[in-house]
């Protein structure tokens, strides 16, 4: 009979309230006025023909305001004529760990110093995970990742492949960051590129390296 | 006899029409404005195309209740092997249907002259002669009695679904809706009795007439005026018995999946939810009618509008009936639209406050204000 009544666990914090939130009906009234007022503000923008939410209408309408380091999608770099400079080597392939990327290898006998090239080159997006190891991998600094984002939205997955032919699409003079061709890259020769590609971040120095590889030869 | 036949037929279309076209509308509604509450868009993906063509109509996404509408009758009717499988089957139908009966007493429009609307016919207008019909499908004097008593009905709906599952989650969620439309009719009732104290009837159309004079000389008589707890108290007792956010527990779905519905799919289910849109709107309708002046302007009678008592603006009575049958849907519209404001923004109350808050806080008020009501009635009296 001397069983204790059940008391409610007191937490270490239970919130303590002032007698004005604990009448609730002000409190909500506030609350209703904070959502309220942002369904007129956003209600007028509306109907002035602004457009009052923050959310893009994709795949109509993309952001334009990427980071700058975004991983969005693959580019293939190319070479001065415009051939990828990809020399079809497989390591994007077996390092990538969603096993996303595909590449046929082809002899071009008119290239003595790359004799191979990809005659396919193509990407799954559908399972591809942007992780940026094939970038990581690549010897020749031949793939990279640009902020822009694929046309990818599609009914099925045939076609949400990236082809050489996008991937080529890429405009090497318009990337501020990474320039391609590094400066005086392009004069020292195919021998050569492979070094003065390996610098080539940082754009001031891409001189003194080709003076340096010169003076190395001599 | 056959004139009233026709006008009443019309009164029952178009009720119809006006419930199931809110609980439409507000399922978009309700859509649309929480995504303008958070910033975002709304469903806008839904689209008819003009046959043969490429034209697709979005029409800012009205047509994802079509869509939802063909989804859940092309559904698969699961059933699970109840051992009460006649009250699982009818327990969607009387959710539903007392939810329609109880617009049958709410009127949504004066008093209506078809001779005079139908002048340009003369046959017409002779053939109605000088008959008059309140606009409402059944004028009763127990109207607010009726109200509360096919809003009660619901319950036992709600109860006959959890039980009749075989689950323990609907069962659950029926106890909470047992205990909590129980707990909340009861304030409802009680928030109602101060109006019918000043007022002095039940009937809804005198309710509505007498809400079109004036107090103190400037403000509207609206019941909003007269008993402000009153209306605050009954609009969160209303939405507590709709058994919405934030009183959503009987089919809260972090918790009870959902709730007393939670073996229902397709259409029944689909039934479940349009009960609740509609009754959204029939809360709305109600709390026009007791305390926003019903199916008037402020100051307009069924004549046109009388300022000050001796200003008149007379109306034809064409105008008189569009402009109450227009206010009233606005008023409805508007008041729907509050509480899919309060169901975006209160968070859900846990179990033991739902009741703590109806029997601790709710009650108590309701009383004070009804003895104050009543003091204040009697003394004027006096």
């Amino acid at each position: 009979m001397n069983k204790k009544p059940y008391q409610r666990k007191v937490y270490w914090n239970a919130p303590t309230l002032t007698w004005w939130e604990r009448a609730y009906l002000f409190e909500i009234l506030r609350g209703l006025g904070i959502t309220g007022g942002v369904f007129l503000r956003n209600m007028w923008k509306w109907m002035t023909f602004r457009k009052g939410a923050l959310t893009t209408y994709y795949p109509e309408e993309t952001r334009a305001d990427y980071a700058q380091n975004n991983r969005g999608k693959h580019v293939l770099t190319q070479r001065p004529d415009g051939r990828p400079q990809c020399i079809a080597c497989n390591m994007c392939a077996t390092v990538c760990p969603a096993q996303v990327i595909e590449i046929d290898a082809a002899f071009d006998p008119d290239d003595a110093a790359h004799p191979k090239y990809p005659s396919r080159f193509e990407i799954d997006y559908s399972r591809c995970i942007f992780c940026g190891l094939c970038v990581e991998a690549c010897p020749e600094d031949a793939i990279r990742m640009v902020k822009e984002v694929p046309e990818l939205p599609s009914a099925d997955r045939e076609h949400m492949w990236l082809k050489l032919d996008e991937l080529l699409q890429w405009k090497p003079q318009s990337d501020v960051a990474k320039p391609y061709p590094a400066k005086g890259a392009a004069s020292v020769g195919p021998a050569s590129a492979g070094l003065g590609k390996s610098t080539g971040h940082k754009p001031p120095e891409g001189g003194t390296t080709a003076t340096r590889a010169k003076g190395a030869a001599a | 006899m056959i004139q009233d036949l026709v006008v009443y037929a019309v009164y029952i279309g178009y009720a119809l029409a006006v419930l199931m076209g809110f609980g439409t509308i507000l399922t978009w509604v309700e859509r649309k404005q929480a995504a303008v509450m958070s910033d975002r868009i709304g469903a806008n993906r839904a689209y008819i195309r003009i046959p043969f063509t490429q034209v697709k109509l979005i029409w800012l996404g009205l047509f994802h209740g079509i869509a939802d509408g063909i989804k859940m009758l092309l559904k698969e009717d699961w059933k699970p092997r109840s051992y009460d499988w006649y009250a699982y089957a009818v327990a969607p139908w009387v959710v539903f249907t007392p939810v329609l009966l109880v617009f049958a007493v709410i009127p949504f429009g004066g008093i209506l002259n078809p001779a005079k609307l139908l002048q340009g016919i003369p046959a017409a207008a002779a053939w109605f002669g000088d008959r008059t019909y309140p606009m409402q499908i059944a004028r009763l004097d127990a109207g607010l009695l009726i109200v509360f008593a096919f809003g009660g009905m619901s319950i036992i709906g709600a109860m006959l679904a959890g039980w009749s599952s075989a689950n323990k989650f609907s069962m659950l969620g029926a106890l909470r809706a047992g205990s909590q439309m129980i707990s909340y009719e009861l304030i409802m009732g009680l928030t109602v009795l101060g109006l019918i104290l000043i007022y002095g009837t039940v009937d809804l159309t005198t309710i509505v007439q007498q809400q079109s004079s004036t107090l103190l000389g400037f403000l509207p008589a609206w019941g909003i005026f007269l008993q402000p707890f009153a209306a605050t108290l009954f609009l969160a007792a209303a939405i507590a018995e709709n058994k919405r956010i934030p009183f959503d527990l009987p089919e809260a779905e972090s918790e009870l999946i959902a709730g007393f519905y939670t073996e229902y799919s397709a259409m029944k289910m689909g039934l479940f939810m349009f009960a609740e849109f509609i009754e959204i709107a029939i809360v709305a309708a109600l709390f026009t009618t007791l305390f926003l002046g019903g199916y008037n302007l402020p100051f307009m009678t069924d004549d046109g509008f009388v300022f000050r008592g001796d200003l008149v603006l007379p109306m034809s009575h064409g105008a008189v009936v569009v402009t109450q049958l227009v206010v009233f849907l606005a008023k409805v519209l508007l008041i729907a639209s509050f509480q899919i404001l309060i169901r975006w923004s209160l968070p859900r109350f846990r179990y033991d406050q739902v009741l703590m808050f109806a029997w601790k806080f709710m009650l108590p008020l309701t009383l004070v204000n009804l003895t104050v009501t009543a003091v204040l009635a009697w003394s004027n009296q006096g």
